[in-house]
């Protein structure tokens, strides 16, 4: 055997190294270079506004709410200072408790303001994040919803998973426990700046002082733990997608005793992600002492100068507490900041790759003004259509077909000639790239989504069961349909008599025993399902291969008169299923090489049907 | 991508849940390489609080002394040594952090090892019952909110306490009238506090809940989109999934309004008594009872005692999480392997095997999938097992490997009952390749090597060979590349041919072949056939099958009917003697129609 392409140097007689078992993939689209990063924060800024713009009266409120709140905060050293500077010489001297008295009132109304503002800004904060979170699921869930199958094919269910989960989860956090540390934070430190400078200019610039240092600490902080960020969120994904994989393929890992390899990757990987976060711990380790240090040095030198000051009746005892305090309530807030830096990177991460996912728009877009087709007849038809996966290498070079109302057509052909893809456009999950699909002669693309699917639906060998009960599943081809209806569709295509053998018959629910229902059983829920749809044009892509003989004979049988009434294209590689086929096509590297009706293709002696027939007889032995 | 949906409440088998406390308790032995680590931490800790707490009462001192005395000179020294203090403090807090954060993850890591460790050892019946969302949400999730607490929270839980305690006790002496009525604004913040958890409690589990079964829905629609987008429902879906994010969107307010009301007491209590001190502290001074270095120096203090008593909300949340999460991890740990292997090894085997009377029903159900089965299989010897849908075949191949164990009678390898057998052993003889292809993300080597990480290159391309899959040579990186779902993805039938290398690579004694050539259209199988012939030739081999052609592995061939055996035999003569048989492998004949018995009824 010849090895083609070039493989990375390795020798044969060593283990695979532990970093070597992920293999080589392309580029993953999660990583970014730093160049475009500015236009994503520019894209989930758009979103954001998006996202707000309908609560704008409720961010008023919010807004007045918080510099209320800060305001009182903020005004309570400041009181403090004034009970100590002129509350208490008028009772020293004995004038009486009056104007003690009257500050003292004035710091009780200042706390009270503060609660009740704090209680309205968080309860309006939550409010509003809950609500900005709502829309956000509902958008992202309808809009992967709208993308096309194209989109879910290179995307993956797993990282459209992690989108509407962990990502929106980054941002939750954020929401329920960040925001409100982060405007605190930001006003107590413009209102303490503010404040210090009025209180007392020259020892409130001393005290400012620190202010360069804090930025500078504080933007290398920004810079590396982004860096470091990213590496937690790409190490723990590796961790996540490890297990996951793991889990689901457990029968394949114990039956191949794969345990200690497997270990021995996880070990790795978890390793990997141990390192990135301690990296990460170790920044924040320098950066909060860092704050710690520059604050606790800055009140020693307040202490000091504002004593001197003092001592020389500058500046007041008062003035001297009050700056103390402020400078308090000026570096607590900063360590927060540094506490929820996390949530705030992770969130603004998981903001950037969902506004990319919202501005995905769909290949195959729905039309701005549909032709209306209520009850299609049934009639395909294909003018000179070219598709292609990748560009230059094209499926379809020039296909035109005609497929009459009430026709049953079986596509034949080896593997790569194109069926598959024949199913996809003619359901256009794809577009064809040049010439026109028509259903009853409308181009496919001027259908609306509602009529295009209640006219065409294709079942696969992709038999994806959803949690809920044996009749859900069936009745999510027409989710109005009766119980007896359910049951006639199941008797039809054969499934009744095996779910009437469930334990709990057509109520058994399938997320606890969906494991057990065999691929062969999945498949004729399956086709309950679509004959429940009750399509004009039926598609089936390989959909009995999962079947055994005397399932696939009752399906077909089933199918002799379904599809009486109804335009179906049958795709199979065992040809039995095309016996009940008016008409076959055998297809070869995107082209048509032999059309007729199955008695006259097998007659023809030298026809590549007639071969595939004789082969396929042989096979039954 | 929690996905803890109620269903997991009642789940059989899972452990009463604990007191928190002492499932926290019980992860204890992680801990120990760290305890060195845990005294410079509690230490460090501890002596930081003293040193924050002594600026104040320098600040005091500079106050009442120099300035009070207007006497210049201790101004310097007061002043350098609250620089010192400062300076000392944040020495405190890097060495604490540093030391944390090798601590805290080491910690972290080791369980998720040992986890994933216990989980590759439960048997499939344990991963039937659980969802992979659950475990998931216990390897990050839950293990983030223990070491989350763990490292910080509970820290700071007892830096607090000490701090609150410290501080309160320093207020005392300095003015008790003051100092009492700061101790005594306490009760209201713990009696609230207590309050406030329970209650937390209850919302928050329901938001986690709910939040499950919105993973739920964005789960089924990622991997079930094919078959919404087909029979167009998706303003059906969207509909499902707005009323159950709007469950958990009032849920969620429910919370915020708890945790806000909550949040707003716990900062007006020490703001309400500030006021008390800052009334009373005033009044005192003016009598002369207490200087106004004093009261500035017990305000701050004070204002020291605001931070902690606010956290305090926030730790006690993070103490819930981490021991609801410590639940949630020990609920795996707790869960005993029902399938250990024996002892025996095997040297050298054969490749007898034998069902002797064996029924089989899936752990959590009494009806029997198999029953009474006898089947003897020589070394070398292939049969072909033959069945309709759901008559219990893929069961019988899940035995060969124990991936579950006979409910009665026994298998036995070369004579040995298979439970007597070490796992390794017995899954060293024994190699299966499902119908339902498993592929990891890693490299198409990885995955074929998947039971033979040693394999060369020779081997491989054999086993590749065999299995018609020399497809993977013109993968774009050749053996390098990544498939599976976070790589380059494959058909069905590639991916039915890298199952089969797999199997073929890990050239066991017993193969397990189960339906492994539906997917291949003809052409490929025959190929696939005439290679599998030469393998099977010195292996035994099981082979479940939905064709003739498949058949035509094997030397024998066993009817499998509502679970047990009817018939065996060779291929033709029960052709020509079983209708039923017939019926299941014969092509279409057009006047034959099957009753729902299984029996042949002529039209």
């Amino acid at each position: 055997m010849t090895t083609t392409r070039t493989d990375p140097p390795r020798n044969n007689d060593t283990l695979p190294a532990a970093e070597d078992w992920r293999g080589v993939a392309a580029e993953d689209s999660d990583g970014m270079p730093d160049k475009v990063s500015l236009l994503l924060k520019e894209r989930s800024r758009r979103l954001l506004g998006q996202l707000l713009r309908p609560h704008r009266r409720l961010i008023g409120w919010l807004l007045a709410a918080v510099l209320v709140e800060n305001a009182a905060r903020l005004s309570v050293p400041y009181l403090v200072k004034e009970g100590i500077d002129t509350g208490i010489p008028p009772i020293l001297d004995g004038h009486g408790s009056a104007t003690l008295l009257t500050i003292v009132a004035i710091v009780l109304v200042a706390v009270v303001a503060q609660a009740i503002t704090r209680l309205v800004f968080l309860m309006l904060a939550g409010r509003l994040g809950q609500e900005v979170l709502l829309t956000l699921r509902r958008r992202m869930f309808a809009h992967f919803h709208k993308l096309s199958p194209a989109f879910h094919d290179d995307y993956t269910s797993g990282r459209v998973i992690s989108r509407q989960t962990s990502d929106i989860d980054a941002i939750n956090e954020l929401l329920e426990g960040g925001f409100d540390g982060l405007i605190t934070a930001l006003l107590t430190l413009v209102g303490t700046a503010g404040l210090l400078l009025f209180l007392d200019l020259k020892l409130g610039l001393v005290a400012l002082l620190c202010f360069p240092l804090l930025l500078v600490l504080t933007q290398w902080f920004r810079r590396e733990s982004a860096k470091a960020y990213r590496r937690t969120r790409e190490t723990v994904a590796i961790v996540i997608v490890h297990f996951v994989e793991t889990i689901n393929g457990m029968r394949a890992v114990q039956a191949f005793r794969r345990e200690g390899r497997n270990q021995e990757i996880f070990s790795h990987v978890n390793e990997d992600y141990r390192r990135a976060n301690y990296r990460a711990f170790r920044l924040v380790g320098i950066f909060m002492p860092g704050i710690k240090l520059i604050g606790n040095v800055t009140i020693a030198v307040v202490l000091i100068y504002g004593a001197h000051l003092t001592f020389n009746g500058e500046v007041t005892v008062g003035v001297l507490a009050a700056f103390l305090l402020y400078l308090r309530q000026f570096f607590e807030p900063m360590q927060e900041i540094s506490q929820f830096y996390n949530t705030f990177q992770s969130a603004s991460a998981a903001l950037e790759k969902l506004s990319g996912v919202l501005e995905e728009e769909p290949s195959v877009p729905e039309p701005k003004e549909p032709v209306r087709l209520r009850h299609a007849a049934g009639a395909l038809g294909l003018e000179h259509v070219g598709f292609s996966y990748v560009a230059g290498r094209p499926v379809f070079p020039d296909l035109s077909m005609q497929i009459p109302a009430g026709q049953t057509i079986a596509v034949v052909g080896t593997t790569g000639a194109g069926k598959t893809t024949l199913a996809k456009l003619v359901s256009r999950f794809y577009d064809p790239s040049q010439g026109r699909i028509t259903l009853d002669g409308v181009d496919l693309r001027d259908l609306s989504e509602t009529d295009l699917r209640r006219a065409v639906v294709m079942v696969t060998q992709e038999n994806y069961l959803f949690t809920g009960t044996v009749a859900d599943n069936i009745r999510f081809g027409k989710p109005n349909a009766s119980t007896e209806e359910v049951v006639d569709a199941a008797r039809t295509i054969g499934a009744h008599d095996f779910i009437a053998h469930l334990p709990d018959g057509y109520e058994t629910d399938v997320a606890n025993r969906g494991g057990r229902l065999s691929a062969g059983q999945r498949q004729l829920v399956a086709f309950a399902r679509a004959f429940l749809a009750d399509p004009a044009v039926l598609i089936l892509d390989e959909a009995t291969s999962s079947l055994d003989v005397p399932s696939e004979r009752l399906v077909q049988r089933a199918l002799r008169t379904v599809l009486a009434e109804r335009t179906a294209v049958i795709i199979a590689h065992r040809l039995s299923t095309v016996a009940i086929a008016d008409r076959v096509l055998v297809m070869e590297h995107g082209e048509v090489v032999e059309d007729g009706s199955p008695a006259d293709l097998i007659a023809s002696e030298a026809g590549r049907y007639s071969d595939l027939h004789q082969a396929w007889l042989a096979s039954l032995a | 991508m929690s996905t803890d949906t109620p269903a997991e409440q009642d789940l059989p088998g899972t452990p009463r849940r604990q007191a928190g406390t002492r499932s926290l308790w019980r992860l204890r032995r992680y801990l120990r390489p760290y305890v060195g680590a845990l005294a410079i931490m509690g230490g460090t800790a501890i002596v930081g609080v003293f040193v924050s707490l002594s600026i104040p009462l320098v600040t005091k001192a500079i106050i009442d002394g120099p300035i009070a005395d207007h006497e210049s000179g201790p101004i310097l020294p007061l002043g350098l040594l609250a620089l010192a203090l400062g300076i000392a403090e944040a020495a405190l807090v890097l060495v604490r952090r540093w030391v944390q954060a090798r601590a805290v993850l080491g910690f972290e890591t080791a369980i998720r090892d040992d986890l994933y460790r216990h989980m590759q050892a439960l048997p499939m019946e344990f991963h039937g019952r659980w969802q992979s969302g659950q475990l998931l949400s216990r390897v990050t999730v839950d293990l983030s909110a223990i070491r989350r607490f763990m490292g910080f929270g509970l820290l700071f839980l007892v830096i607090n306490i000490i701090q609150l305690s410290v501080v309160t006790i320093v207020l005392l002496r300095m003015y008790w009238p003051l100092g009492l009525v700061v101790a005594v604004s306490a009760a209201p913040i713990i009696w609230l506090s207590r309050r406030f958890e329970a209650r937390y409690v209850v919302v928050s589990r329901r938001v986690q809940d709910q939040q499950g079964d919105v993973a739920t829905s964005v789960e089924e629609a990622a991997v079930g989109y094919r078959v919404i987008k087909s029979f167009g429902r998706s303003d059906y879906s969207n509909e499902n999934f707005s009323r159950r994010t709007q469950t958990l969107f009032e849920t969620s307010m429910e919370k915020v309004k708890l945790s806000s009301r909550f949040w707003t007491f716990l900062e007006i209590i020490p703001n309400i008594s500030l006021v008390v001190v800052l009334l009373l502290g005033a009044l005192a001074v003016g009598q002369q009872a207490l200087t106004p270095g004093t009261l500035v120096a017990f305000i701050i203090l004070m204002l020291q005692l605001i931070w902690p008593l606010e956290s305090l909300g926030v730790i006690l949340a993070m103490a819930q999480e981490a021991m609801t999460a410590a639940d949630r991890v020990l609920e795996i740990f707790d869960t005993d392997s029902a399938i250990v292997g024996g002892d025996r090894e095997l040297e050298d085997p054969r490749g007898r095997l034998r069902f002797e009377h064996v029924d089989f029903a899936f752990p959590d159900s009494d009806e029997l999938v198999l029953r009474d089965v006898n089947l003897e299989l020589l070394p070398g010897e292939t049969v072909a097992i033959v069945g309709a849908t759901g008559s219990g075949k893929t069961a019988l191949t899940g035995l060969v490997p124990r991936l579950y164990d006979v409910s009665a009678g026994r298998i036995t390898v070369d004579d040995v009952d298979i439970r007597d057998l070490s796992l390794a052993s017995l899954r060293q003889v024994v190699a299966t390749a499902f119908e339902e292809p498993t592929l990891f993300s890693m490299s198409a080597r990885e995955n074929i090597a998947l039971g033979r990480p040693d394999a060369s290159d020779a081997d491989i391309a054999e086993a590749v060979e065999t299995a018609q899959a020399s497809f993977v040579y013109d993968l774009p990186w050749g053996l390098a590349t990544r498939i599976g779902e976070q790589g380059m993805s494959l058909s069905g039938g590639q991916r039915q041919r890298l199952a089969l290398a797999r199997a073929v690579l890990a050239r066991p004694r017993i193969l397990v072949l189960d339906d492994t050539l539906s997917a291949l259209d003809v052409h490929t199988e025959a190929l696939v056939e005439a290679a599998l012939k030469r393998v099977l030739a010195d292996s035994t081999g099981i082979v479940v099958a939905h064709r003739a052609s498949t058949v035509m592995l094997a030397d024998r061939v066993a009817l499998l009917q509502g679970g047990t055996i009817t018939h065996a035999g060779l291929h033709h003569d029960l052709l020509a003697t079983v209708p039923a048989y017939r019926d299941l492998l014969a092509g279409d004949s057009e006047d034959e129609l099957v009753g729902t018995d299984g029996q042949v009824v002529s039209s």
